[in-house]
Formats: structure tokens, sequence, C-alpha cells
């Protein structure tokens, strides 16, 4: 499969990545191969197989609502880049 | 010296007062100083493993010490431990403390485990030689100018340096099998589900599995009795009863082993390996066992159906590295969007933004039948063949990996070459099925490598006990 720049652009914006002019060539290039390589599936047939989705044969595995761990609002700021006393801090959404 | 390679050699000794718990660890942190240029240790916990070890020697005094008193063992940077950091070897996660431990990690330390630190690895587990990490590459400890492997590389490499007794890594695709044959060691992937994965910093849900790496297959059932089993924290675990894998070890049965006649052919197995792996073959054989062929035809779709699902799931779980509740911010990000797309861009490594790439294209609008369903659909395909045959065999035998460690700073100009690495170690995490890789021989470059034996799902103490007569016996 061709990767086209503007599949690359569209790709890394759902991805929330970013890639200057050589990066995104290197990235192309590398999912090209990648792409070509996976592509191999398409030889087996698999009509009508249901797809594998989970690894655990066991379903809704329930508890009792009971708290158990607690992670405190402190807790959740600790690790934060920027915060205040209550919130976690993001640059300026609405700027004046 | 200590050259103690097993719990039971270390309890025995510690009761004949020939060592205690802060000896120990005195002379891991000791080698651990001395072999710095293997770069295995992320961090080490000194003080704090000083301090644990005075306190379980008082416990073993006392007669009432956990089960794994004795054990000093490491974790690799992607298991949490609380108030400790852990990083996934990412720049993203720079200065992250957990805030909780994994219940592996609390598991261990109500047996008495000593952690004495957090063990290199590729950055979120992706990777087959320990080189794509923020702390610089780990080395092979039997030849530094080859790599560990990985991406449990610094698991590996510590205990086959004997930094530690034992570590627990994580295997996603051959993560924890590779490095150990590329090292010398016993690594031990369960089954999925066996083990929680709470406080496993996730790389792909379906496939992520924690085990231990160890010199002894003992040390593994002792580890595996103490992490296996429910947990109120991850309701994906397996609420089947474990079994007491350290009792079952002496099961000395005959079995019946297949081998997959399309692995041994493939063009990328070193010559010197299948021969070896051939003449064990005949082994087992003249000890009783029956090793027959079977036809595995799915060799060549195994990677490619690991790299849809698992780059897929990938892209999923690193959704959260967001720049704003925990981790590294970008100083670019002047917007919500920038602080996203800069942030990941900056803190996310090559490897790493490949597979997010790779994990978005194949679950975008347009691409996810004919990729990301397609793949599902071929690991049912995969998962069904594995289990048939092994409703016939006991165990599947292979390689665990085609050649022997590789050359540090290799420049792969293609990803492919590096994903080949898991052709033999990725069937068990498609599947789900526990697999261990045992030391069988050194080549004759030098270095070592191993045998893989897979075995039913939850069948882990039949696979054990196999390994420990199998290893006593080589």
């Amino acid at each position: 499969m061709k990767i086209t720049d503007k599949l690359i652009k569209e790709i890394s914006a759902l991805a929330k990545l970013e890639f200057d002019e050589k990066s995104a060539e290197l990235m192309k290039a590398d999912l090209e191969k990648i792409i070509g390589f996976v592509d191999k599936l398409s030889e087996i047939d698999t009509e009508g197989v249901e797809p594998l989705i989970y690894l655990n044969e066991e379903v809704n595995i329930l508890r009792e609502d009971k708290i158990k761990a607690v992670i405190t609002q402190l807790d959740a700021l600790k690790n934060a880049p920027q915060k205040d006393s209550d919130y976690f801090k993001v640059p300026t959404v609405l700027k004046k | 010296m200590n050259t103690y390679r097993s719990l039971n050699s270390i309890k025995n000794a510690i009761k004949a007062g020939e060592t205690t718990c802060l000896n120990l660890v005195e002379f891991y942190i000791q080698n651990i100083e001395n072999n710095k240029t293997l770069n295995a240790f992320a961090e080490v916990f000194t003080e704090e493993a000083i301090k644990n070890a005075k306190e379980i020697d008082a416990k073993i005094a006392n007669g009432n010490a956990g089960k794994l008193a004795g054990m000093v063992i490491g974790i690799k940077d992607n298991i949490c431990y609380k108030n400790h950091k852990s990083a996934a070897a990412s720049k993203i996660l720079e200065g992250f403390e957990s805030l909780y431990s994994a219940t592996v990690v609390e598991r261990l330390l109500d047996e008495d485990a000593i952690i004495i630190g957090r063990l290199n690895c590729d950055e979120f587990a992706m990777g087959s030689a320990n080189e794509n990490t923020i702390y610089g590459a780990t080395k092979n400890p039997l030849d530094n100018t080859k790599v560990t492997g990985g991406s449990s590389g610094g698991a590996a490499s510590a205990v086959a340096a004997n930094l530690c007794l034992a570590t627990l890594g994580s295997d996603t695709g051959g993560s924890i099998r590779q490095p150990a044959s590329f090292c010398g060691t016993i690594g031990f992937k369960p089954t999925y589900s066996r083990v929680s994965r709470f406080g496993l910093i996730a790389f792909a849900s379906s496939f992520d599995q924690i085990g231990p790496i160890t010199n002894t297959v003992e040390d593994a059932a002792i580890i595996l009795e103490i992490i296996a089993g429910e947990d109120d924290f991850d309701s994906t675990v397996s609420t089947k009863k474990t079994d007491k894998y350290t009792y079952l070890l002496e099961d000395k049965s005959t079995k019946r082993i297949a081998y997959f006649p399309e692995f041994f052919e493939n063009e990328g197995l070193d010559g010197e390996i299948k021969s070896t792996i051939e003449s064990q073959i005949q082994t087992l054989k003249n000890n009783g066992h029956i090793v027959e062929r079977v036809s595995f035809p799915y060799l060549n779709y195994l990677v490619p159906t690991y790299y849809v699902i698992s780059t897929a799931e990938a892209s999923s779980n690193l959704a959260r590295f967001d720049g704003v509740h925990y981790g590294f911010r970008s100083s670019n990000a002047n917007s919500p969007e920038s602080t996203y797309t800069k942030t990941r861009t900056e803190g996310f490594g090559k490897e790493v933004q490949r597979r997010i790439m790779l994990g978005t294209f194949v679950l975008s609008a347009g691409y996810h039948d004919a990729y990301y369903t397609k793949a599902q659909k071929m690991r049912r395909l995969i998962q069904d063949k594995t289990n048939k045959i092994l409703k016939d065999y006991d165990f599947i035998l292979s390689p665990t990996t085609p050649h022997t460690a590789f050359n540090l700073g290799l420049e792969h100009k293609d990803p492919i070459v590096m994903y080949l690495e898991d052709i033999f170690t990725v069937l068990a995490n498609l599947s789900g099925n526990p697999a261990i890789s045992l030391p069988l021989a050194r080549h004759s470059n030098g270095m070592p490598f191993g045998t893989q034996l897979m075995a039913k799902p939850f069948h882990e103490a039949d696979l054990l006990a196999f390994s420990h007569n199998l290893i006593n016996s080589l």
C-alpha cells in the first residue's frame, strides 16, 4: 500500500504526534514497509472466523462495591507537571 | 563471595549461619556497583534495601519471616512500586512516582522479598535489544559488546551477572524469554491472565503478562506461587485456583511433545541452534518421551498478526500520556492542543512513535476491518490451531530465538528485522499459553541460547516440573 503525505498527516493528527518534513519522510518509509509486511495476512482466508477479542475466558468478574484503595486529591496532583492547590494546570484555553 | 544461585541455597546458608539478608544485600549492592557498565539498573534502592534486610533478618531470628525471606529481587521499570519512580524507560514518565504498588509487588513484599531496584528496559517494553531506553543500552554480561535482548534486558542481565537473585519482567511478544535466552537465564511467561496486571504500565493489554527471570526453575515456581491468582484490582485476571507449583516439581512422567518443522526450516534460524535442538529432541526420545513433528502452517503470519493487534492496543493505552496529569510536559506547550502534541512528540522515542502511528492507522476509519479485525480473526485461527495441537501433546518445543545475542549499536534500516526477533516467542502471546525459555547450550561464538517449551493454558505446574527435570538432566 502506498502511504501518502496526506495519510501521514491524518494519522499523526489522530495520534497527537507531529513530524517535520524529514521525520515525516522516514515515518512514511517505515510505515510503508511495515504495512507491506502485515499485508501478508490477506493471503489467509478468514471468511466466517469470529474475531478473537478477549483472551481471558471469564467474563464479568464481580466483587462487592466496597472502597478499597483511595487516591486523595493531593496524591492525584502529586505527579502533575503544573498544578495549584486544587487543580491540574494547563496553558490558557481561551485567549483574551 | 556470594555464589548462591537459588532461594533454597540461600535459606540453607542463612539457617547454617553462613550469611544474612544484610550480607546478601550488601554483596549485591557492591556487585551492581562493580558492574555499572552493564547498565542493568535504572535505580538502586540502596538504603531501603539495607533497612528491609535488617528487618527481615530479625523476622528470621524470630521465626516469623515470609516465604521469600532471603530473596533479593529487581523489578522492571514498568512495574509500579508505591512512592518509587517508574518510567518505563521513557522521557514522558520522567520523574513520575507511583501512587500505589503493583499487585505483584505487594505480594512479593508480603512474603518478605527485598526489592533492590528497578531495571532498565526498552521504552514501554517495545524492543528486542534494550537499546530504546532513556537510560542507555544495557550490555550483555557474557560479552559487553553484545545486546541483552529486550525488552526485559536489564532484568535478564541482572540475574545473569548475579546483581540480585531474581527479577520480574513483562512479556508481550517475547520480552522475558528472548533476553533470558540471550543472557543464559531462565525466563518464564505464565498463561495470559494468570498474574494480575494491576500496576504494570500497559503496552498491549491482551498480551502483557508479568513473569520471573531466575537461575533455577524452582525459583520461578516459588515466585509464580506468590504472584499468581485472583486480584480485586484486575478484572481480567483468572479466578482459577493456583497450584502449589513448588511441590509439583518432582513429577517425572513421560510426556508427549510436538515440534514444528516450519520453525526448524525457517531460513533465519542459526544452524548450530537448529542442530543442538535437534539433538535435544533425540535425547528426549531416548529418555522415553514421545516427540513428534507436527505441521504449523501459520509461522509467517505470527509476527504480522502480533504487530497489528499489539500496536492498536498500544496506541490506545498510550493515549493517556497527555502532558497534563503526570510526567513530562513540553516547555513549548502554549495551548491544550500543543500540550498534547508537543509533549508526546518530544516525550516518546522513535520506536514508540512508530508503533503508535501503526496502531492508529490500523484502527482508523477505512482500514479498521482490513487490518485490525482481520488480525483478530487470524489470532483466532492461531489460537485454535495451537490448542488443537496441545490436545494431543503436553508441550510444544522450539528454539527461543533464531540466533544468539547480536552486536550493540546495529542500526537496522528496516524495523521489520528487529520485529522478526520475536518469531518463535510471539505465538505464546497470541494464543495466551504459558511458555518458558531454558538455557540450553553455548554456541561456538561463546554466547548462550535457549530452548522454549509451551504448554496448555494454566498448565504451569506441568511446564515447570518438566523444565525442572530437563534442566537437571542437561
